[in-house]
């Protein structure tokens, strides 16, 4: 038999039995479709977050106030606040040998004036390291100024759509603004840069940290960002810092530090977990289409009986019949795929505009994978069926009375 | 064309032997027109049937063309139907969800052959047995004479030399049933070897050559001696 017979013929069945190759179809397609779906969100969580983090160089820390506690168990029950991290410690981390730069960072949102036009920005109080450390640039000006941290002078380095939305195209180096009750001169303005580490780069402003102590009136940083010499002597840093930090805190090193490792093996861990239930997902729902598709192709066979008996009858052989069965599941399994597949490319070019930060995409051996099981599944199911009907006996089959 | 030689077929019903063919010895050449007749349960459908290539005996000699079929496989046996045995009937067997045409054009799919050629040879056919205009019918839209006239197209499409009908007018009106039985005999005088089985003894009066069975044995052979009765050999 040509293929394109063998498919013709196989077509006709298909449509014949509408309903019921339905169900196959959509079986095998949520199958897949879970597949690619699930794979196409976990790759782009993944590469949103690594896009994140690969900013925060791997040969630079994290330090938060309070202790994670990342062994498990209840944290201490105190009710009490976590230690502030002050100014003296991010000095003394400085000091320490091997600490490149050191970021201090205090975030706030205040309402920030020029003229008569206001808005609401996020500020950061921080230092000249923090440039370094993330590699921003100025397009206009200068960066905040290299001084003690303690000194809380009035400048402000502000981002590209602050400068946009308070002054226009007016010039905006030199000018005074304010934010809250205080005066800041704008000495630069930052390069374009997306978002990072859940900052805006665009919609920010910098100040010196000591000034955000003032404006905030709040003594604790909110983190401390710290750059090693080198990734290698990251994990003896954590140790010297933590055992700096216990000097300093009486005894109890009250903050967590973060490394970009750790944060991405956290979420290696998580897209494990993600993959065990794509699996799961997929397992399941292809293990239902398979066995729809070993009933189907059962009943097919058997309502199907006398014609196999007259196929056999005008020359058709054992290995013919089993041809014909066997590919009506092959051409089943590739259509559900195509449709699994199209529905998983909807869904995730929705959440694409949905999201449009996030890109999800399939990865081809998911594609791949999927519809290599979907293939084997139908195949699989329907051997049985298939072998039945190129077994049965002509005669017998000829006098079924199905037909 | 087709040597019998002690042919039993037994079939177990229970733990009861029921000998549908039992000894048989034939002798058939081509171009034969031969009915079949007997008692029902007498073996006239295991004879076709074995012949046909489609049942295989438990024992004695069957050579067809000179080929002794009982050691043929599988595949060599289903080329054969394909290629030298038509088959046709009593309840037509046409595929429900193909057209005449299609049913017609089924062998040829199966045995590969080309879309233009199947095409020329199909049409051809349909106007043989008067069909053209029913060509694009499913079975369900066609009457009894109409089926078993598609029938005979799919049984004769691949040009095969044996041509077997097992009651063929059994479920037609005498009207139809005689245009069947006068396209069987056309198709026999350009020389296909035509084996009838019928309960109609008009019908089987009509072929040159009678077979009379009675529990699986042949009681009578008329006129005996087949050769004689070869008008194109
Ligand atoms: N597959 C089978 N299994 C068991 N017994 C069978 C089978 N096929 C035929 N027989 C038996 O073999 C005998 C001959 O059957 P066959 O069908 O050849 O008779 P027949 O002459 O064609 O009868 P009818 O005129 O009713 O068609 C019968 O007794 C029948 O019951
Ligand atoms: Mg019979």
């Amino acid at each position: 038999m040509r293929s394109a017979d063998l498919l013709h013929f196989n077509l006709q069945v298909l449509l014949r039995h509408r309903f019921r190759s339905l169900m196959i179809l959509l079986a095998l397609a949520i199958g897949v479709a879970a597949v690619n779906l699930l794979t196409g969100l976990g790759e782009g969580a993944r590469a949103y977050v690594l896009s994140q983090f690969s900013l925060l160089g791997n040969n630079t820390l994290i330090m938060l106030p309070g202790k994670k506690e990342t062994s498990g168990g209840m944290p201490p029950l105190t009710g009490e606040s976590p230690r502030d991290i002050t100014l003296d410690d991010a000095a003394a981390i400085a000091r320490l040998p091997g600490v490149t730069a050191v970021a201090p960072m205090l975030v706030g949102i205040s309402e920030v004036r020029f003229n008569a036009r206001a808005r609401d920005v996020v500020i950061a109080g921080t230092s000249s390291d923090y440039f370094r450390i993330r590699q921003l640039s100025v397009q206009q000006g200068q960066p905040l100024p290299t001084v003690a941290l303690d000194t809380a002078s009035p400048v402000a380095v502000i981002g590209s759509t602050v400068k946009r939305e308070l002054f226009g195209n007016a010039p905006a180096l030199g000018q005074w603004l304010k934010a809250g009750d205080r005066r800041f001169r704008v000495i630069g303005i930052l390069d374009s840069k997306g978002q990072a580490m859940g900052m805006d780069m665009n919609d920010i402003i910098l100040i010196p940290v000591a000034s955000a102590q003032v404006l905030f009136n709040q003594p604790g940083l909110f983190r401390v960002l710290i750059e090693s010499d080198s990734s290698a002597a990251i994990p003896a840093l954590k140790q010297q810092l933590v055992q700096l930090m216990q000097r300093r805190q009486d005894g109890v090193a009250d903050i967590t530090l973060v490394s970009q490792d750790a944060i991405l093996s956290a979420f290696g861990n998580i897209l494990t977990t993600l993959n065990l239930a794509v699996t799961g997902i997929a397992a399941i729902s292809l293990l239902v289409a398979g066995i729809l598709i070993m009933n189907v192709t059962l009943i097919s066979v058997s309502q199907r009986t006398a014609e196999i008996g007259l196929l056999k009858a005008i020359g058709a052989a054992n290995s013919d019949i089993q041809t014909l069965f066997l590919s009506e599941a092959l051409l089943m399994a590739l259509l559900g795929a195509g449709a699994g597949m199209l529905l998983s490319e909807l869904g995730l070019l929705a959440m694409r505009l949905r999201f449009t930060d996030l890109a999800f995409h399939t990865p081809w051996w998911a594609r791949l994978l999927a519809l290599g099981i979907a293939v084997a599944t139908s195949l699989l199911f329907a051997w049985g069926p298939a072998r039945r009907a190129a077994r049965l006996s002509p005669i017998s089959a000829l006098q079924s009375r199905a037909n | 064309m087709i040597e019998l030689n002690q042919l039993c077929r037994t079939f177990m019903l229970g733990d009861q032997a029921v000998h549908a063919l039992d000894n048989i010895s034939l002798s058939i050449s081509p171009g034969e027109y031969i009915s079949v007749m007997g008692p029902s349960g007498s073996g006239k459908s295991t004879l076709l049937n074995v012949l046909g290539l489609l049942d295989v005996p438990d024992s004695g000699q069957y050579r067809l063309n000179g080929t002794d079929t009982t050691a043929l496989s599988d595949n060599a046996r289903a080329r054969y139907r394909r290629e030298h045995i038509g088959f046709v009937f009593q309840s037509y067997h046409l595929v429900p969800r193909l057209t005449a045409r299609e049913n017609i054009e089924l062998p040829l799919v199966l045995a590969g052959v080309a879309p233009a050629e199947r095409k020329r040879k199909v049409t051809a056919i349909l106007a043989q047995l008067s069909l053209t205009e029913r060509a694009d019918h499913l079975p369900n839209q066609l009457s009894g004479g109409q089926r078993q006239r598609v029938a005979i197209g799919r049984a004769i499409v691949m040009q095969p030399r044996l041509l077997l009908a097992d009651e063929p007018t059994g479920n037609l009106d005498s009207q139809s049933g005689s245009d069947v039985v006068n396209i069987l005999e056309q198709l026999n005088r350009q020389g296909i070897t035509l084996l009838v089985v019928t309960h109609d003894s008009a019908l089987g009066q009509r072929a040159r050559r009678h077979i009379r069975m009675v529990d699986g044995r042949v009681v009578a052979d008329q006129p005996p001696g087949s050769a004689a009765q070869a008008s194109h050999a």
